[in-house]
């Protein structure tokens, strides 16, 4: 199949179709829409059901009972809709179910605006719904990426039965890019034997549940869990390095945002600055050791991210503050140019450290 | 030229959405600006906040273009809604490109006006991209072009080819184009009366438009 011109929106709701995904819940929303609309448009044709739900919280309930049965299910939203989400997300984590969730980011908070923002970073890797538990997050940065981390999200989340978030934003959902469904191959993933999909009297009944009325149970149960996070944050970090190997400044960013600061970087080497790009791919797991190491090399890290500074403390942590981190950020749905993430490169290499 | 485009003062720019027709009514807007001093640019579209005319308001208006846009373009009011001053187009006889949303929910907007372009004389053409995934059938592709019809009351005069895989188009993506939209031109029985291309990308026969699609990076 050769290439198609495709919004990153498209790119998501065909990469999951393809990917065996025939169960779209979902509730519209600007920036998002087009995700949903493909689907209604696809599903039907191709074998699949696409239901607009009454609302973000039944849609994801529904992914909740779609899942459990063991298909593959999506869901998508923006911002003000993943916190209605929330949770069904937290219900899904405590069930051990896999499932993908897109966020289609937006300004906020509250109602905020429709325009793109990343400042849903925090929600996603730290809180997506209460309660001790993780979602895989994944960041595409291109068209391509939105269709080939679609793919890639739904394997892990079966591989570690839980849930997987693509974190994208307002520009990479409207934007159009080239893009090619056929660059990687699906994983081999174990059967799903804990699917609750009909027993025939041939083996024990399934029970899909987040409740437990020991506490130590439930301990023992969320502690497992845990160690599957382990597997987890030890075997699933992408991450890319640009320039990186002898640079004074790096930026770390990731989505929309890398693919700006990767121009900012050209501009300040031909400046002479010796910039770079440190771009996370996975947001859980995050890639700490990698930066960590970096940090060995590097005078000052600067976390560019449209927001007032949220994955900046993950970057202080993962370095132990070995070198000076900061943030620049713009917010409210104003996406940051090429010219002012170069000058903050240019500033930011001009102070003396003492 | 792309003003060959104009054979009555009003041109219509329609199609499945993604194809470029911003793209391509802001290259006519700016072009025709060098022969109809009166030229208008109208922003119709209801369907997409992002990516649209009004980002070029400031280009337009500095060839003189009078750029008649809603006045929540570009804002967070995500609710659809038309230029207060659009009617000028029908009122002043002045010449004028309109750039319509999308697919037939896009060209809804058009049936109120329909008459009113019939009584000034307009010719509305359909911007096809073979590489969007609706249009790589040509059959979808003319149930797409039918919907327009039917949803504007309007009759296209014309196809225009504007295939491109965005930054990875080369030759012999446009050149390689032309079969296909000739094909789905041959399929609608509307004539395929212009193909597009970037001055990088360009081949004999076709026209050379300019990238006016904003760039954030």
């Amino acid at each position: 199949m050769s290439k198609m011109l495709m919004k990153g929106n498209e790119a998501i709701a065909e990469a999951a179709i393809r990917s065996g995904c025939k169960l779209f819940f979902g509730y519209p929303i600007t920036p998002q829409t087009e995700l949903s609309e493909y689907m209604a448009k696809q599903m039907p044709k191709r074998g699949g059901l696409c239901l607009q739900a009454e609302s973000e919280i039944a849609a994801i309930n529904m992914v909740l009972g779609a899942t459990a049965s063991g298909a593959r299910a999506i869901t998508s939203s923006s911002s003000p809709g993943i916190s209605l989400k929330s949770e069904g997300i937290s219900y899904i984590a405590g069930s051990d179910l896999p499932c993908v969730i897109v966020n289609v980011q937006r300004g906020g908070p509250g109602l905020g605006g429709i325009q793109p923002a990343q400042s849903d970073y925090n929600q996603a890797t730290k809180a997506p719904g209460h309660g001790d538990l993780h979602l895989i997050v994944l960041a595409p940065a291109s068209v391509q990426e939105m269709a080939s981390l679609t793919g890639l999200a739904f394997d892990l989340a079966d591989q570690y039965r839980m849930p997987a978030m693509i974190l994208a934003d307002g520009a990479l959902g409207q934007m159009m890019e080239p893009v090619d469904f056929e660059d990687r191959t699906p994983r081999s993933l174990p059967e799903k034997t804990w699917a609750c999909c009909g027993h025939a009297n041939k083996r024990e009944h399934n029970v899909i549940n987040s409740l437990y009325i020991q506490p130590n149970v439930l301990e023992d149960i969320v502690v497992e869990r845990f160690k599957r996070y382990k597997e987890v944050e030890k075997n699933e970090v992408m991450y890319e390095e640009y320039m990186c190997e002898d640079a004074d400044v790096v930026i770390v960013a990731y989505g929309i945002t890398a693919r700006i600061a990767k121009s900012a970087v050209k501009e300040a080497r031909a400046k002479g600055v010796k910039a770079g790009l440190f771009r996370c791919i996975t947001l859980y797991p995050f890639p700490a050791e990698q930066l960590k190491s970096l940090s060995l090399k590097v005078k000052r890290f600067v976390s560019v991210e449209m927001n007032m500074g949220q994955m900046v403390n993950d970057v202080k942590v993962a370095i132990d503050c070995r070198v000076p981190v900061t943030h620049y950020g713009r917010t409210g749905g104003v996406i940051p140019t090429v010219k002012e993430i170069t000058e903050e490169i240019l500033r930011l290499s001009a102070i003396k450290e003492g | 030229m792309i003003t060959e485009l104009f054979k009555h003062k009003a041109v219509i720019i329609c199609g499945h959405f993604g194809t470029g027709k911003t793209n391509i009514a802001v290259n006519l807007a700016l072009e025709a600006a060098n022969t109809f001093p009166d030229i208008c640019i109208a922003d119709l579209d209801t369907v997409n906040p992002y990516f649209r005319t009004a980002d070029n308001a400031e280009s337009l208006r500095a060839r003189g273009v009078n750029v008649l846009l809603p006045q929540f373009a570009n804002t967070n009011v995500d609710i659809p809604s038309l230029p207060p001053a659009f009617p000028l187009i029908f009122t002043a006889g002045c010449h004028s490109v309109t750039d319509v949303g999308g697919n037939e929910e896009g060209a809804t907007v058009l049936r109120g006006f329909a008459e009113r372009y019939e009584q000034i004389g307009y010719d509305m053409y359909y911007v096809f991209n073979a590489f969007r995934p609706e249009n790589v059938s040509a059959e979808y592709a003319v149930y797409s072009l039918r919907a327009i019809e039917r949803a504007s009351g309007l009759r296209f005069a014309g196809i225009i080819n504007n295939s491109n895989l965005g930054a990875e188009t080369d030759i012999s993506v446009t050149a390689g184009a032309v079969v296909r939209a000739e094909a789905f031109a041959s399929a609608a029985g509307v004539p395929l009366v212009m193909t597009t291309a970037f001055e990088k990308n360009a081949f004999p026969g076709c026209t050379v438009i300019r990238d006016v699609t904003k760039k954030l990076f």
